[in-house]
């Protein structure tokens, strides 16, 4: 009975009989419906290895872990949350050769490698209001234009609209909070609650990404849903990967991490991710993204800089906003 | 036991975080809108659950059993479901709106404080209503016969009768709501409009998502449970016995409220709860039922672990539940368990998730654990439900058949076997039954914890809107609140005949 329960137990606790490749991801990613699943077909294909998603949220996990950690590769932390996972002294560079990007930014981050980016947005339906043609002229729009954004202090899209704010309004964010105020009906924990308003018509604009319309081009053959673009530039969030330096299999998370700029995972970035390829031919990119509206300018603070402005652009937001 | 539960994982947090800070200015504001809220949601809660409870219990029509069925569904929708379900009604475009703007009034805003107390009495009026319904259910009928043949009308039989059971039961009730409303933090924020409407459980969660500050997490785990083990101790002072004597539990007509004008009365009470409860659900699922056949077969495995789960979590929760009442009515220090077991609804979620995780860290692997420690926690949190519900009952039958039991000497097994469980299958099956439906639509530690291949139907439908699958969202809301429907029916079916 107890070699049962132990056997039980094992069983249980390893549910693969050859180690695999831990790799920490957020939830959407590896989901069913998040880009996770064909990479890790792509990648088992080519290694005669085997990858185990761990999802959740990635950064405090790794925080909470420290070096008792069982991934051997984290995937999906963004620039605005590469410092803190940096200071963890957890990471080993990614010795990737990251030359030919298809990003607006230099690269030069030696532990975390890009694998895909995207400008942050206000995206509306265009059957149904008219957008304000830059981010001045949102501050100005009128008090009945609908606004869902998401708060900086959950969710790391919000962060980046007070990151945007910040770059584009410096000194003066607090008060463009304050006109951009009467019109956020409201602030919602993360982005699915906000979207979800959007697409109940409950709000005229929505904070997320100039790549959104491609899921309803693309789908649902929907061409009325479009991101406003703003000549002051759009804010870019990057997300990357990073290999734990205690990790067992040092191989193969390097494997893993060289993987990552090939064109075989690239190419399921687009439609499984609904974001942009680090390294992609454009030739190559999925037909409904060329019908997307981009901006000719993206900003981004370095993971160094967003790090030390975060208090100052939450407590901007709270300023604002609170009044 | 219980205490042990909540306390550990705190200190774990508490004993990870090296060092103290202290809590920030913003912390005490945000300290004061999660009390007065919370308080105002509770008490309209408590409130509105009256009449509609009192209408429930003297009333019998066609399709009653489906309304109470029903009317219990909002309290285990997923947040972000019955966000987007109470916007289809009262947002901007929503149905009343319109409805005010054909009598030419100018639109409400659904944001701000009113949307979030208008979201809390959505999501806890059904609970309370439920709670008091049991109460109105344990009115012994040979007192309302007696009532009926002594020639009392409906103000009568209130004074008489239904005010002391209320007083008995209404203390409680109202500090669970409280507790929950206290814990609140996805809705208070989607529907608050923004950073005015910040409670404990957001800083909570900012402390440790994106500060890290796990001593400042723990400290305000802690203010969190002391404001609700100071809720806890008023509410037993506050409760009066009701001591009615014994009864045969039989469905007694009323022959008090026969009149027209309480009929309508009645009538108008489930009506509106009706319209209020049932409108932004159907607005928001309608659409999704006929996708629910399309679903892919991930989803389904999905609701088997969420069944599985709610299954464990049910039978220990009552049984749990079970031996706590017990001691709370036999012991001398019985008010401390029931204090205990009414605090484990202020304990953060995130404190506890985050306490257990690095509880569990050093000797076992917290990952493959996942769905042992979803159905757990989801047995502290069900706990105050189900012991709202039993221990009044125990509370009755210890008065009423104690004496007898132990004149008879039946005691041990054959107390639980005779006495007890013949008398207490009704709340225990509605306490099995709550808890089970919880336990299936609770996103909480699962999220924290789990790996791809053991995501729960909740985690499910948050993964569908995050890849922007609205549609396939909706049918698994549809299939969430039909497995949590349907258990809580199944349990409760079970203690209605088991007791006729």
């Amino acid at each position: 009975m107890r070699s049962t329960i132990a056997t039980a137990l094992t069983l249980l606790a390893s549910p693969a009989l050859a180690q695999p490749l831990t790799v920490y991801a957020p939830d959407y990613f590896a989901s069913e419906w998040g880009p996770g699943p064909a990479i890790e077909a792509a990648f088992e294909a080519s290694c005669a290895c085997e990858i185990e998603y761990v999802t959740g949220d990635v950064l405090p996990r790794l925080r909470l872990e420290g070096t008792r950690t069982r991934a051997d590769v984290v995937i999906g932390l963004n620039t605005d949350d590469a410092e803190a996972a940096r200071q963890t002294g957890l990471f080993a560079p990614h010795n990737v050769d990251v030359r030919g990007l298809t990003m607006p930014v230099d690269w030069t981050d030696a532990t975390f490698v890009p694998f895909n980016w995207g400008h942050t947005a206000f995206v509306y339906d265009a059957t149904q209001i008219d957008p304000p043609e830059s981010f001045a002229a949102l501050l100005d729009a009128p008090d009945d234009l609908r606004i869902a954004i998401q708060d900086p202090r959950t969710s790391v899209s919000g962060l980046a609209l007070a990151l945007w704010m910040h770059k584009v309004f410096g000194e003066d964010a607090t008060e463009a909070w304050a006109a951009l105020a009467p019109k956020v009906v409201t602030v919602t924990k993360g982005w699915s609650e906000a979207y979800g308003m959007f697409t109940e018509g409950e709000v005229d604009m929505v904070l997320s990404y100039t790549t959104s319309p491609a899921y309803h081009i693309i789908a649902e053959g929907d061409e009325t849903k479009k991101a406003a673009i703003f000549p002051e530039g759009h804010y870019v969030m990057v997300e990357t990967a990073g290999q734990i330096a205690t990790t067992d299999q040092p191989e193969l998370a390097q494997a893993f991490l060289d993987f990552i700029l090939t064109e075989e995972f690239q190419s399921i970035i687009p439609e499984g991710n609904w974001s942009l390829p680090a390294r992609l031919d454009p030739a190559k990119m999925p037909e409904g993204f060329a019908k997307l509206d981009l901006p000719e300018t993206a900003l981004i603070y370095d993971s160094a800089e967003a790090e030390a402005l975060r208090d100052t652009v939450v407590a901007e937001f709270e300023a604002g906003l609170g009044r | 036991m219980v205490a042990g539960a909540l306390l550990l994982p705190l200190v774990a947090v508490a004993w990870r975080a090296e060092g103290w800070g202290g809590l920030r200015v913003s912390d005490w504001g945000a300290l004061w809108f999660t009390l007065w809220q919370a308080a105002v949601s509770a008490a309209l809660s408590v409130l509105l659950a009256v009449p509609v409870a009192r209408a429930l219990a003297r009333r019998r029509f066609p399709g009653r059993g489906a309304v109470v069925l029903l009317l219990g569904a909002p309290f285990i929708l997923p947040v972000i479901v019955a966000v987007l379900g109470l916007v289809a009604v009262f947002g901007r475009s929503g149905v009343a709106n319109t409805a005010l703007g054909w009598l030419g009034v100018e639109p409400v805003s659904i944001y701000g404080w009113q949307g979030v107390i208008l979201a809390h009495v959505f999501f806890n009026m059904p609970l309370g209503t439920r709670l008091i319904l049991q109460g109105w259910l344990s009115l012994p009928g040979e007192r309302l016969r007696l009532a009926a043949s002594l020639g009392f009308d409906a103000g009568d039989t209130f004074r008489r009768l239904e005010w002391p059971m209320l007083r008995a039961l209404v203390p409680g009730i109202f500090v669970v709501i409280f507790l929950i409303c206290t814990t609140s933090f996805a809705v208070a924020l989607a529907l608050g409009g923004g950073p005015r409407a910040t409670t404990v459980e957001l800083a909570i969660y900012q402390a440790f998502r994106f500060d890290f500050d796990l001593s400042r997490a723990a400290l305000l785990g802690a203010l969190q449970l002391l404001i609700g083990g100071g809720a806890a101790l008023l509410s037993l002072r506050l409760a009066l016995p009701s001591g009615f004597g014994a009864g045969l539990d039989r469905v007694t007509p009323r022959w008090d409220s026969r009149g027209p004008g309480l009929r309508m009365q009645d009538g108008a009470a489930i009506g509106l709860a009706c319209l209020f409860l049932l409108l932004p659900m159907a607005l928001v699922l309608g659409g999704g039922v006929v996708h629910v056949a399309g679903l892919p077969g991930s989803v389904w495995l999905a609701a088997l672990r969420s069944l599985l789960i709610a299954l464990s979590a049910a039978i220990l929760t009552t049984a749990l539940a079970f031996v706590m009442a017990l001691a709370v009515v036999t012991t001398r220090r019985g008010g401390w368990v029931e204090v205990a077991g009414t605090l484990s609804i202020a304990a953060s979620p995130l404190v506890l998730g985050t306490g257990l995780y690095i509880l569990l860290l050093p000797v076992a692997n917290p990952v493959a654990l996942a769905l042992p420690v979803t159905a757990f926690v989801n047995v502290v949190l069900a706990l105050p439900f189900a012991l709202r519900a039993l221990i009044p009952a125990m509370r009755d039958l210890h008065r009423d058949y104690g004496q007898l039991s132990a004149s008879l000497g039946v005691t041990g097994f054959a107390w639980v076997r005779l006495v007890a469980l013949p008398r207490l299958r009704r709340p225990a099956g509605f306490a099995a039954g709550l808890t089970a439906a919880l336990a299936a639509g609770d996103l909480g530690v699962i999220a924290l914890f789990a790996s791809p291949d053991q995501a729960t139907l909740p985690l499910v439908l948050y993964q569908l809107m995050g890849s922007y699958r609205m549609e396939d969202a909706r049918a698994a809301a549809v299939l969430l609140v039909a497995l949590s429907l349907g258990l809580f029916w199944l349990f409760e079916r079970g203690g209605r005949h088991a007791a006729a």
